[in-house]
């Protein structure tokens, strides 16, 4: 059973201890990670601006790197779902269209991995904090990953768990968009960090870390305490305190 | 003009002058956050929302399949019902008849009920300088007229407006001090728009629905002005959308299920008016001519287009506009067409043949999807926002330093070790401007992003870069997979495999 880690450009570059997270944490249910090192983006960012040539060639590399796993599993649901608009890339190629297919069909987000797949909901985590959750709109909205982060958090011992108010609202990353229209983003994160702050939260959860980042950059600008962490973090350093 | 109303400019620009704008802001924060809030509870209330909402797809999809069947099937139902029907392909055609209408019956005046396709073809304008007196008696519609805007939202035009802005214009137009009390306010504006009402020569409204097998035409209202627009005057103008038509009442059952739900959270809209032809020689009351103009004005070049046909089935609640993070913070003006919010930023350039996909109207949207799931006829509209942003891009419409952006992560992103390179590059390059750990420099693409953030740099080692090292490290401390798991997994890849999906380790 070959299940490999696709790690998202992000995670890689700038957080690598959110993947050390899932790697560690998953090891101890029994599930050795395999790294494919040819991987590289899934393409989002050339996607949602419109250059799709563009991003074929990102695709196809994410392609060619798990063509013989038989799950992957990745800490970001919108790099999850970016895998789903990889069928309509290659609608025209029957050669990358059926890897596609394939790869839609076996990649999981981390937490629809651990719940879905694996049938883990308590990994044994204590964490006593009062935390507070951001879904992440791909990963929540078209990815349908809802149920599985809170099952994962109401199984934590200690955990204090408060309902971020407007909780659904976009936090204004959006990718390129807070580039190009970087003030109505900056209205949009600047609100979602009032809401977290208005939770008096100590840690603050999610399960993509562009989102975390940008709302990380945020609570730092104001010079806000806020932990942000990826739930594998929290998890794995819930297991390493219990 | 309010100057964030113009359409000049950018996107950016007109929600530069909006984000700065704070009665704006909390006016559409306050009414978008009731509206929303007011549909979830309706919504749960009703039940079964999600098939309720499949239903009412299937129908608008079905009908836009076969539009040229049901417009036809109306327009001979009207016909003989003696209403007199036009066809109108743009707005220079729709004010034609408007104006020969106006000018056969020597109208003076005309009132109106709240209609989009009048805004669309900005009918209000034509009549005025034709020297008709023309009143909108919708009272969100009676505020932007005496403001001289447009509306700001698809069905609360004036959102963008606290009652103190209101008593304002409205104390203007009494020529007396009103108080911010909106019973006063309101109470005012229906006393001075009854003589309206009764002076009036043309009636003129909008249509919600059209419907099919008895060629009648349903308005849907809140405050019993399209009533008295459609009984007083002599002559009754509708303006119609091509894409209004639903086949039977049974759908209207479907379709009034959702539409005052998705628009407002109520569960009935408080007037509700079926309307099939003029005044029978038994009706009390009525007008004694009626017309429809049935305009298409760039819905038809939807038509078999795949990835944009799907914009024909919208109802025009302005759901997507409740829940739409960005509109919430800029507002309908800044839209800069007369559909704002997520559905605008798709209608307009759709409408204008694409020719406005070329303007950055598409980039304002995270994508975040919250349109597409409150839409009740499930219209796809963050994937739409890209299909428009790809178009403009394929037709070589691009901003050309990112279209040479977009080439270079490309040539990073098809080889892993280039992307390696890079990163290593980009330590070193990020050495002088990380402070304790974070990057507050306000240069390049960096200047917007990092006005509102400090931004995390690229971390010492590349999770990549720690694998090696990681990997034996935790192949000597893991714990072997319980048998349950185990058959679990295996489930799954047999399940996989039967629907028909090959590929993997196994094979």
């Amino acid at each position: 059973m070959k299940v490999s880690l696709f790690i998202t450009c992000l995670s890689d570059a700038i957080y690598p201890r959110v993947g050390e997270a899932m790697v560690r944490l998953l090891a101890a249910h029994g599930v050795q990670l395999d790294f494919p090192p040819v991987q590289t983006c899934c393409g989002q960012p050339s996607y949602n601006s419109g250059y799709w040539e563009e991003t074929r060639t990102a695709a196809k590399t994410i392609l060619k790197a798990f063509e013989s796993s038989d799950f992957v599993v990745s800490p970001s649901g919108s790099c999850t779902y970016m895998v789903h608009h990889y069928p309509e890339l290659f609608k025209d190629d029957p050669y990358w269209l059926k890897l596609a297919h394939e790869l839609e069909a076996k990649t999981y987000e981390f937490t629809q991995f651990l719940v879905q797949v694996l049938g883990i909901t308590d990994v044994g985590a204590h964490f006593p904090y009062k935390v507070t959750y951001h879904p992440s709109c791909h990963g929540s909205r078209l990815l349908g990953v809802k149920e599985e982060p809170i099952a994962l958090l109401s199984q934590v011992r200690g955990l204090e768990l408060v309902p971020l108010p407007f909780a659904e609202d976009c936090c204004g990353f959006g990718g390129t968009f807070a580039v190009k229209m970087s003030d109505i983003s900056g209205a949009m994160v600047e609100e979602k960090v009032d809401h977290i702050k208005e939770t008096e939260a100590q840690v603050l959860v999610g399960l993509d870390m562009a989102c975390l980042m940008n709302i990380a950059g945020n609570l730092r600008h104001r010079g806000e305490q806020v932990r942000v962490m990826h739930l594998a973090e929290l998890l794995y350093e819930g297991v390493g305190v219990s | 003009m309010n100057p964030a109303q113009s359409t000049q400019g950018t996107v950016k620009e007109r929600a530069g002058v909006a984000l700065n704008n704070d009665f704006l802001r909390n006016a559409v924060k306050f009414t978008t956050e009731r509206l929303r809030s007011g549909k979830q509870a309706a919504s749960a209330e009703h039940g079964n929302w999600e098939e309720w909402r499949e239903r009412g797809r299937q129908i608008r999809l079905h009908t836009i399949a076969h539009l040229d069947y049901y417009l036809n099937l109306f327009v001979d139902n009207a016909r003989k019902n003696g209403v007199h029907v036009h066809f109108a392909p743009d707005t220079a055609a729709a004010t034609d008849i408007v104006m020969t209408i106006a000018r056969n019956k020597q109208a003076e005046s005309v009132v109106k009920s709240k209609s989009m396709v009048s805004e669309e073809l900005h009918i209000n304008r034509a009549l005025e300088l034709a020297g008709i007196e023309t009143i909108e008696s919708d009272l969100g519609e009676y505020i932007i007229q005496l403001a001289g805007e447009g509306p700001s939202h698809i069905v609360i035009p004036a959102i963008h407006k606290n009652r103190y802005q209101i008593a304002e214009l409205l104390s203007e137009d009494a020529g007396e001090e009103l108080p911010p009390d909106t019973t006063i306010l309101a109470g005012y504006v229906r006393r001075k728009l009854r003589e309206k009402f009764l002076g009036a020569d043309i009636g003129m409204t909008g249509c919600n629905f059209a419907i099919a097998e008895t060629g009648s035409m349903v308005l849907f209202e809140n405050e019993g002005n399209a009533r008295m627009v459609t009984t007083l005057p002599k002559t009754q103008i509708t303006l119609m959308g091509m894409e209004r038509i639903i086949p039977s009442w049974e759908d209207l059952e479907v379709m009034a299920t959702l539409l005052p739900r998705s628009a407002t959270g109520q569960r009935l809209t408080m007037y509700m008016s079926g309307i099939t032809g003029p005044k029978r020689t038994a009706d009390g009351d009525g007008p004694e001519e009626m017309h429809i103009i049935i305009v298409d004005n760039g819905r038809s070049e939807q038509l078999g287009d795949s990835e944009f046909q799907e914009l024909l089935n919208c109802i025009r609640c302005g759901a997507c506009l409740n829940v739409c993070p960005v509109y919430r913070h800029i507002g309908g003006h800044s839209y800069g067409g007369t559909y704002s919010g997520p559905i605008g930023a798709v209608l307009t350039p759709a409408l204008n043949r694409n020719v406005a996909e070329w303007d950055d109207i598409a980039n304002a949207s995270s994508l975040c999807g919250a349109c597409s799931e409150a839409c009740p006829v499930k219209i796809p509209l963050h994937d739409m926002l890209v299909y428009l942003r790809r178009r403009k891009v394929e037709r070589g419409h691009g901003n050309r330093w990112e279209a040479l952006g977009m080439k270079g992560f490309a040539v990073l992103m098809a080889n892993s070790k280039r992307l390696n390179l890079a990163l290593k590059m980009g330590r070193i390059a990020q050495k002088p401007v990380v402070h304790n750990k974070g990057i507050t420099l306000k240069i390049g693409p960096l200047k917007g992003w990092n006005t509102y953030r400090v931004t995390s740099p690229i971390a010492d080692h590349s999770f990549r870069e720690n694998w090696q090292e990681l990997s034996e490290d935790t192949r000597r401390t893991a714990r072997p997979m319980n048998a349950e798991t185990w058959d679990r997994m295996e489930q799954i890849l047999r399940q996989r495999r039967a629907s028909g999906i090959q590929g993997g380790h196994h094979e």
